[in-house]
């Protein structure tokens, strides 16, 4: 039984890390550029969603709230700052270092210091059976909305022909520009889904592990292991790597309170050694 | 450095001996704990700057040295009574070969993976820290370290006399760095900056360079730490923050990464800012973010660049571009980063 709510737990958080690991994949794979502040837009989507769901009572418009917020700020982000140093990488990623610092300190100014949680609402509190087995209905909807973005993203991906844009920008962003691709536009189209599906596992996220200054940075330390793993820019990479990342952590957790990053860092380091650009980097 | 450079910097460094050396007798307390700091991030950002301006590897993970030798040195000096040079020794052992095993990990990325690689490896020491409490004292921290019962001519307890002390360590250190910056090493290490692929071509064992700069810069920085633990008397899992990571690198950048002066520049300068800031506002961490955009935005060149831009300027060449360190490469480059 405790096995079995450890890795149900596990799934869950996993789930909930790819949300912020594939958006990180998808800018990265796009522009180049590992976006540090991407552990923000979960940051700011947590809180704006706690407190829109508190104040209006309804989960719903909270998801909308995290969601719009962090989507506008990340276009913002792109088209007023990135996008004027295109294919600067190392620029690119000092900026959002900038902006990384700047937006954990005015969180903390607007939200104080205080630890948020929203409450998880009523039709999905208490648990489900099956069988002689207990799941929290919470972690439950979790697992399956992020299931339901992932196949989502890969039809996108895979079967449209904004995905086919997006493939082809990944392989060769000059080639991709001199057929015709916008490529620019597609980045900004990236980066304001990587953000909106981080500030989306924000609000989802807050219910069960809360809001509280440098949760940024914890999100970011865990999604940087996930794409270190599965290889930065690898839609399946991105999967396994979150699913992955979450068990360890939860069963670390668990297992070794004291010493839990060891549970995710030494495969993470084994990996790097052997395969540095992940299970499924190129 | 070229030779008629170094000739000419010869009473430039003359003088900042003599400001240094005056800094002890005239500066109020305030202000000679201000300059301890001083030195300490200057040497730290000096030893970044052999992996970031040198060698082309942005590091954000540099407080992990820094923090683990100052938690070494903490942690032997508090529970188990050790002495000040055995203490000190064993806490630069720790932060070098901490260094020597990530070492192994990142020096075969570059670029964007090797800052999110160090990233990660920062966060994750960062992490064990916080969370090992029974051996670093979690959340609190280490109080109550003393500075070490020696005398120079005034006493280390005295915060003077830890000045004179940390001036002439970190005087050693920096020449040392000179020497590696000016010898065959350090211009390979420019050589792999430029194009890793040309160097490999010429018979230059491209990783083995890059893990030595790594654990080189980790050695330097471990002895700023060192020097950190023993002023402060204090070490928490706060000195091993990526604010401090980032602190360092925006250091490095401020100042002007691959020149050799302009790290310490860049540490002085955000120390005394930090400080004076301290009094009028809370949000230095917004500081600090805007400070990176703004720099990035304006000055990617640096104090240095800014500096050879005058000078260009007065020379009567103002059409001349400044050429941008490597950190910041054009478009047209694409060596060694993303694939």
């Amino acid at each position: 039984m405790f096995w079995i709510t450890l890795v149900a737990n596990g799934v869950a958080f996993g789930m909930l890390l790819f949300l912020i690991g594939s958006g990180l994949s998808l800018i990265f794979g796009v522009m180049r550029v590992v976006n540090l502040a991407h552990g923000s837009y979960y940051l700011i989507g947590a809180y704006l969603g706690t407190g829109v769901a508190a104040a209006t009572n309804s989960f719903l418009l909270g998801i909308a709230a995290g969601v719009v917020a962090t989507m506008l700020l990340g276009v913002v982000m792109q088209t007023a700052f990135l996008e004027r140093f295109g294919g600067q990488i190392l620029a690119q990623v000092l900026l959002t270092m900038g902006f990384l610092l700047l937006l954990a300190d005015l969180s903390l100014w607007v939200w104080g210091g205080t630890p948020q949680i929203l409450a998880i609402p009523d039709a999905l509190s208490g648990s489900v059976r099956a069988g002689g087995f207990v799941f929290p209905r919470y972690r439950l909807f979790i697992s399956l909305l992020s299931a339901l973005v992932a196949l989502a993203l890969y039809l996108v991906l895979e079967r449209t022909r904004l995905g086919a844009q997006v493939r082809a920008a990944v392989d060769d962003p000059e080639m991709a520009q001199g057929l015709g691709v916008n490529v620019p536009r597609l980045s900004t189209a990236m980066f304001a889904l990587g953000a909106a599906l981080a500030g989306l596992a924000g609000v989802l996220g807050s219910p069960i592990l809360g809001v509280f200054p440098g949760a940024d940075l914890e999100i970011l330390t865990l999604a940087l292991a996930v794409v270190i793993i599965g290889g930065l820019g690898s839609f399946p990479g991105t999967l396994v790597g979150s699913l992955f990342v979450g068990l360890a952590d939860n069963i670390g957790k668990a297992l070794f309170p004291e010493l839990s990053y060891i549970a995710f860092f030494a495969p993470m380091a084994l990996i790097l050694a052997v395969r540095p650009r992940g299970l499924f980097g190129r | 450095m070229s030779r008629p450079a170094t000739r000419r910097a010869w009473p430039v460094l003359g003088a900042l001996v003599v400001a240094a050396l005056l800094v002890v007798v005239a500066a109020p307390t305030y202000y000679v704990n201000l300059a301890v700091l001083a030195l300490v991030y200057s040497l730290l950002a000096m030893s970044l700057n052999l992996l970031m301006g040198y060698a082309g590897l942005t590091s954000f993970g540099h407080a992990a040295f820094f923090g683990a030798a100052a938690y070494a040195a903490g942690i032997l000096s508090l529970r188990y009574g050790v002495p000040f040079w055995p203490a000190a020794a064993a806490g630069i052992a720790v932060g070098t070969l901490l260094g020597a095993a990530y070492g192994i990990l990142v020096a075969g990325s570059r670029g964007v993976y090797f800052l999110l690689i160090t990233l990660a490896l920062g966060q994750v020491t960062w992490g064990l820290t916080l969370r090992w409490v029974s051996m670093t004292g979690g959340d609190n921290g280490l109080p109550g370290i003393t500075r070490p019962d020696l005398w120079l001519g005034w006493p280390l307890a005295d915060v003077r006399g830890y000045y004179l002390f940390a001036l002439l360590i970190a005087g050693i250190c920096v020449a040392l760095l000179a020497l590696v910056v000016a010898s065959p090493f350090g211009h390979a290490l420019r050589g792999i900056r430029e194009s890793p692929s040309r160097m490999r071509t010429l018979g230059y064992p491209v990783w083995g360079y890059a893990y030595a700069a790594f654990v080189v810069s980790a050695f330097f920085a471990s002895v700023a730490g060192v020097l950190y633990v023993y002023y402060n008397g204090f070490v928490s899992h706060q000195n091993m923050q990526i604010a401090v990571s980032a602190q360092v690198a925006l250091m490095v950048i401020i100042g002007g990464a691959g020149s050799f002066w302009g790290p310490a520049a860049g540490a002085t300068l955000l120390v005394f800012m930090q400080n004076l800031l301290s009094s009028v506002t809370q949000r230095w961490m917004s500081v600090l973010g805007l400070l990176y955009i703004v720099v990035v935005l304006y000055q990617p060149s640096g104090l240095a660049g800014l500096v050879t831009q005058i000078r260009r300027r007065r020379a009567g060449r103002p059409e001349e571009r400044v050429a941008t360190p490597a950190v910041l490469p054009t478009a047209g480059d694409r060596n060694g980063w993303g694939r």
